[in-house]
């Protein structure tokens, strides 16, 4: 049986309003998913009855506050099949993989290697190279292969015993291959180096058992899963959390403070410096909640269904390249492309004459742009509300972008 | 509104400024880049004392970038370093308050309908930002 969207996308109130007098074509997921009423209206909720600060006072609205706060870890947690305690809400995806970079980070030596890869998102090579500079630590990157995924060959050569750290994409945000998190696993474990997974794609694709992957980090993005922005949260395993320093110092993660030093609290609230984001917090523990309820092999189905599509239909247009796995395996719905003689931002462009919503430019991966030759790529990205109409205005559109531009 | 922007002016422009037209004997050259989409303009200048004799260019960038390349090589060829020195004032008023141009500058109408789009006012202006660097750096 077809899924129908129309009952997913009516939780989302943007898609009820017209978009310069049409509908919206929401393809841009894979920078930021809209949000759903449970979510708007858990934020909204506590922003105008119950809005305290957390853990300091003892009234009962600063109780319940926290109680809210915690109810929201616990969401996230469910979501990644986690222990709550192993749970850190962050102020977004980099905030998570920076925390890493430096709580981790502060433990390496010089001479130390971290390993990453050439399809990382900036966040995922900017921390380690700040890391690099600061620590005299080595940095080694796994090359991509012709179709966009981590070139597994290479991982002999690059993790040696002098690895400490892999960090690499779970899912490209470029490309949409889903990395084989499990040679990377064994690899690292077989030289005593942690394992980081950038979850920041996968996550908007349905529940996932993080703990299950065999990695020690595991960082995701809020409002990429229909949650607020300004929220992300990094999960780590409790014993690597429990030997890591903090990164940020301030209220909440002290035990006690003199004017000579500080002790810390345990993990979460370690890394926690500070009042948190506390309704962001609750929006993405609402959006979890809601994502645990959705019918995900239905999803999936569609999904999947829409992937075809896109893959199908470029592969029929004239001087159109797929930068990405061209199958459908072990790839999402993330997929960009290059037209030749056109630029990404002009085909947005006319695009959004269409009602279409796309993203173009290097995507924050400059390094894979060079890697094949490209200033730029144009990628549309699906989400769990999409539906036929979206991919027919998103080839309507694109029509009119090779007639014009090429 | 979208129409307007890649009309025949601008596509035209786009097109002529497409491949590399680098000045083997410049006296300046300047590159920069968009950070937010990678694009990258690098302007020749040869000059003859104080007026600029010649202009080349190597563009990576959209068909607004190119075209913004090419209306300087249009505008900018035989005028002195002063004369030129208020483009980028000019195309920035343009954009963003609609100011009309001084007669000089009139081809930069062409870019009128870019004031309805900030998110690509950037495009225009980087070839200005190129010619600026490329000036300030003779003096």
């Amino acid at each position: 049986m077809t899924f129908n969207a129309d009952a997913v996308r009516a939780e989302f109130p943007i898609f009820a309003k017209p978009y310069n007098g049409a509908a919206l074509h929401y393809l841009d997921n894979a920078a930021t998913s809209q949000v759903p009423k449970p979510v708007v209206d858990a934020v909204a909720n506590w922003e105008m009855g119950a809005r305290a600060n957390i853990r300091r006072g003892v009234y009962r609205l600063a109780e319940q506050a926290t109680e809210a706060y915690e109810n929201a870890r616990q969401s996230v947690a469910r979501y990644l099949d986690a222990d709550p305690s192993e749970v850190i809400f962050t102020s977004g995806g980099t905030a998570a993989l920076n925390l890493v970079a430096h709580a981790f980070g502060d433990t390496l030596r010089p001479g130390d290697e971290v390993v990453i890869s050439e399809l990382e998102h900036h966040s995922n090579i900017v921390p380690w190279q700040m890391l690099r500079d600061r620590r005299g630590i080595g940095f080694k990157v796994f090359p991509v292969t012709g179709e966009g995924r981590v070139d597994l060959a290479a991982l002999g050569n690059l993790i040696t015993d002098k690895c400490r750290l892999v960090a690499v994409s779970h899912v490209s945000n470029v490309t949409g291959s889903m990395t084989f998190v499990s040679p990377i696993v064994g690899a690292a474990r077989s030289v005593g180096a942690k394992v980081l997974l950038d979850g920041c794609q996968r996550v908007p694709h349905g529940p996932i058992d993080v703990p299950g992957l065999g990695a020690d980090f595991y960082a995701l993005s809020g409002h990429k899963m229909f949650g607020p922005t300004g929220i992300g949260a990094l999960w780590a395993r409790r014993d690597v959390l429990e030997q890591m320093p903090p990164f940020l110092g301030g209220g909440e993660m002290i035990r006690s403070v003199t004017m000579e030093g500080a002790t810390y609290e345990s993990p979460p609230r370690r890394f926690e410096a500070g009042t948190p984001p506390v309704a962001q917090a609750i929006g993405l523990g609402a959006a979890c909640d809601w994502l645990m309820g959705l019918d995900w092999p239905a999803i999936s189905a569609n999904e999947l269904r829409l992937k075809r599509r896109l893959l199908d239909g470029l592969g029929r247009i004239k001087g159109a390249r797929v930068i990405g796995p061209t199958t459908l395996q072990a790839r999402l719905g993330v997929i960009s492309f290059h037209l030749e003689g056109a630029h990404p931002h002009d085909i947005c462009q006319i695009l959004d004459g269409h009602g279409v919503a796309l993203r173009g430019g290097h995507l924050c991966a400059q390094p894979l742009m060079d890697r094949f030759g490209l200033t730029g790529v144009t990628r549309a990205s699906i989400s769990l509300y999409n539906d036929d109409n979206d991919i027919d205005a998103f080839f309507a559109g694109l029509e009119e972008a090779v007639e014009r531009l090429t | 509104v979208n129409d307007d922007l890649y009309h025949a002016a601008i596509m035209t422009r786009a097109s002529a400024a497409a491949d590399d037209c680098r000045l083997t004997d410049a006296d300046v050259s300047a590159t920069v880049d968009n950070p937010l989409c990678g694009d990258r303009v690098t302007l020749d200048l040869r000059l003859d004392g104080d007026r600029i004799a010649a202009i080349g260019h190597r563009v990576r960038g959209c068909a607004l970038c190119r075209a913004s390349v090419a209306v300087i090589g249009e505008t900018a060829s035989g005028k002195t370093r002063d004369e030129v020195m208020d483009a980028e004032t000019a195309m920035r008023a343009l954009l963003e308050a609609g100011d009309v141009p001084a007669d000089r500058w009139s081809v930069f109408e062409i870019f009128r309908p870019v004031a309805d789009h900030p998110s690509r006012h950037g495009c225009v202006l980087l070839p200005f930002e190129a010619l600026r660097n490329a000036l300030n750096s003779l003096r």
